[in-house]
């Protein structure tokens, strides 16, 4: 061959390899399209029958009451949306400080000492408590003392995201290069300035994604609502007083109910939380991007 | 202050490195920054280095050459208390700095590294702005008026020759520059907080020789605002530019079967790299060994 590579040398040998390789490669694309047909399917059927009640007479759904009798159909989810903001607000005001806080303070400063140790053991078990457990704690401690309001359900939702929430920031806090550290304290930035400017800045993206996922998790919450809030049908703003509401308790409600008129306006909540949802992840990421550190 | 002509010793062998011939009387005279007498470095119960006693003179360039692993850079790490972010390390014997003990008790090692600064093997920008970056140390340091951080940004690049090439993109990301740009950048960002001394760790190990040229310049013209050591693998360029070069070692316990780093002859550059007192310093630099 005087050296030259022989004829077929680069071309590709059909073998059991590659047909491995296009077995799974196969294999993979069946998994995607698996995981994506009930996502597709669960969106399609809500916006196909919930967007078409949620904007019948444009914005009186928003903006109504609740009907008192639910057999009578129209509009009304209004109190629910005012509920769920205050509530899954409040919520996020408990919840989200205090777990950042704690697992900077977990990571960065309680490394290996066995209460930091003990802590993080026992927010790993509190992620696994399930939601109507929790909604029964807050019924015992909250609810049965001060009545239903707002307030109870953002502490029962804040219990379900303190764990996720301490959970998803010390994982990015981990991942934070410690070349970055190294180089704030050759500055002489002291530890917390270091922690302040650069460590959580470098982490922001991956702990806001955490925090939007644990807020997302808890505005779909029903279980624990049902215990905390109540269930209006009038609009009340107050998060310390008297019953309130919440679209997902209303989607419950109105979802079991033997009345057509209801059963739409689930579907028409079910939009709307839906939606509700991905407008203030979309809001977050805007932020986010304003704040996060220069790639 | 050298002022004469850089010229070259006539090489003794064939694999000698060349050295520029500096003014060997003002290094004596120079006042003493460093006093280190028998300093070792332990991480948990590994003693990394041991014994070392040797004096760091003011606005000189002080190498530290020899093989991997023989704990110049831990020795480095030690002059401004890096090692105290590590857990388990830890650091004995005398380290003086101007006379002060840098570990007594009532010292603060976030004092001790706004005067004795670090730049690191790998350029290691934050991910911000390249104004943000070299304004980082002086806000650290309370600076606050834009006006003023303004002047030392300008003036910190222009210190580590970086103006002209990224004047007009400050506000741009530090990422976005090249490796050797990165460097300098974290050069001038080490600067910019007006340091006594400046720690620098393999800075060229990841850059080309064009890069590093530039920076080798660098280190010549601000070894007269500060007092620099540098840790290279590189014996070139600890001839090139350092006026001390100390050759470290590594040596086998037998007992427990590690290696701890040792000093073995520390001198002007000249005389290492021409007339070394030490055997195994004469091996390494005519690369019989390492």
């Amino acid at each position: 061959m005087n050296g030259r590579l022989a004829h077929d040398a680069l071309r590709a040998k059909h073998s059991w390899r590659s047909t491995k390789s296009v077995l799974m490669s196969g294999l993979m694309l069946l998994a995607v399209v698996a995981v994506a047909i009930p996502l597709v399917a669960i969106l399609w059927s809500v916006i196909e029958r919930g967007a078409g009640i949620a904007f019948e007479d444009f914005p009186a759904f928003f903006t109504n009451e609740i009907p008192l009798v639910s057999r009578r159909s129209g509009p009304g989810m209004g109190p629910a949306i005012v509920g769920t903001l205050l509530v899954t607000g409040g919520a996020t005001l408990l919840a989200v400080p205090l777990g950042i806080l704690g697992a900077v303070y977990l990571h960065e400063y309680g490394a290996g000492n066995k209460f930091a140790k003990s802590v993080r053991f026992m927010a790993t078990v509190m992620t696994g408590v399930p939601s109507i457990v929790m909604g029964l704690f807050v019924y015992i401690l909250w609810t049965m003392r001060f009545g239903y309001s707002a307030f109870g359900g953002s502490l029962a939702l804040a219990c379900l995201m303190l764990p996720v929430v301490i959970g998803s920031t010390e994982q990015m806090l981990r991942l934070v290069p410690s070349h970055l550290r190294e180089a704030a304290y050759a500055l002489g930035a002291s530890k917390s300035r270091t922690i302040v400017t650069i460590v959580l800045p470098a982490a922001l993206p991956g702990i806001v994604s955490g925090c939007l996922l644990a807020i997302a998790r808890a505005a779909g919450e029903t279980a624990p609502l049902l215990f905390a809030v109540g269930a209006a049908s009038a609009f009340n703003t107050s998060l310390f007083d008297e019953a309130n509401t919440a679209l997902s308790v209303q989607i419950f409600g109105n979802a079991t109910s033997s009345f057509v008129a209801a059963q739409d306006r689930a579907w028409g909540a079910a939009f709307t939380l839906v939606t509700l949802t991905f407008l203030v992840t979309l809001v977050a990421r805007i932020i986010t991007a304003r704040f996060a550190l220069k790639r | 202050m050298i002022t004469a002509q850089p010229k070259l010793l006539e090489p003794r062998s064939n694999n000698r490195i060349a050295v520029e011939r500096r003014s060997a009387p003002a290094i004596d005279n120079s006042p003493v920054v460093f006093d280190l007498e028998d300093v070792e470095v332990f991480y948990g119960a590994f003693r990394a280095v041991r014994g070392v006693s040797m004096k760091v003179h003011e606005k000189q360039i002080t190498a530290f050459i020899g093989p991997s692993g023989c704990g110049k850079t831990t020795l480095l790490r030690a002059f401004n208390r890096m090692h105290d972010v590590i857990p388990g390390a830890r650091v004995a014997g005398k380290l003086q700095y101007h006379g002060i003990d840098l570990y007594g008790d009532d010292v603060s090692a976030t004092e001790v590294r706004r005067r004795i600064g670090m730049v690191f093997q790998k350029p290691n920008p934050f991910p911000k702005s390249i104004y943000d970056n070299i304004a980082f140390g002086p806000r650290v340091n309370g600076v606050k008026g834009k006006a003023e951080l303004d002047v030392i940004v300008e003036k910190s690049l222009r210190a580590g020759a970086l103006w002209d090439e990224v004047k007009d993109r400050l506000k741009a990301s530090a990422l976005g520059l090249s490796g050797g740009q990165q460097q300098r950048l974290c050069i001038a960002r080490t600067i910019a907080v007006e340091p006594d001394v400046v720690l620098m760790d393999e800075p060229c190990s990841a850059l080309d020789p064009i890069a590093t040229a530039r920076i080798e310049e660098l280190m010549r013209e601000l070894k007269n605002r500060f007092t620099i050591v540098i840790v290279t693998h590189n014996m070139q360029q600890a001839a090139r530019v350092s006026d001390r070069t100390a050759f470290f070692t590594a040596e086998l316990d037998s007992k427990n079967d590690q290696r701890t780093g040792i000093l073995v002859e520390y001198d002007a550059t000249a005389k290492i790299f021409s007339n070394p007192t030490d055997e195994r310093t004469e091996n390494y630099i005519t690369g019989r060994f390492g």
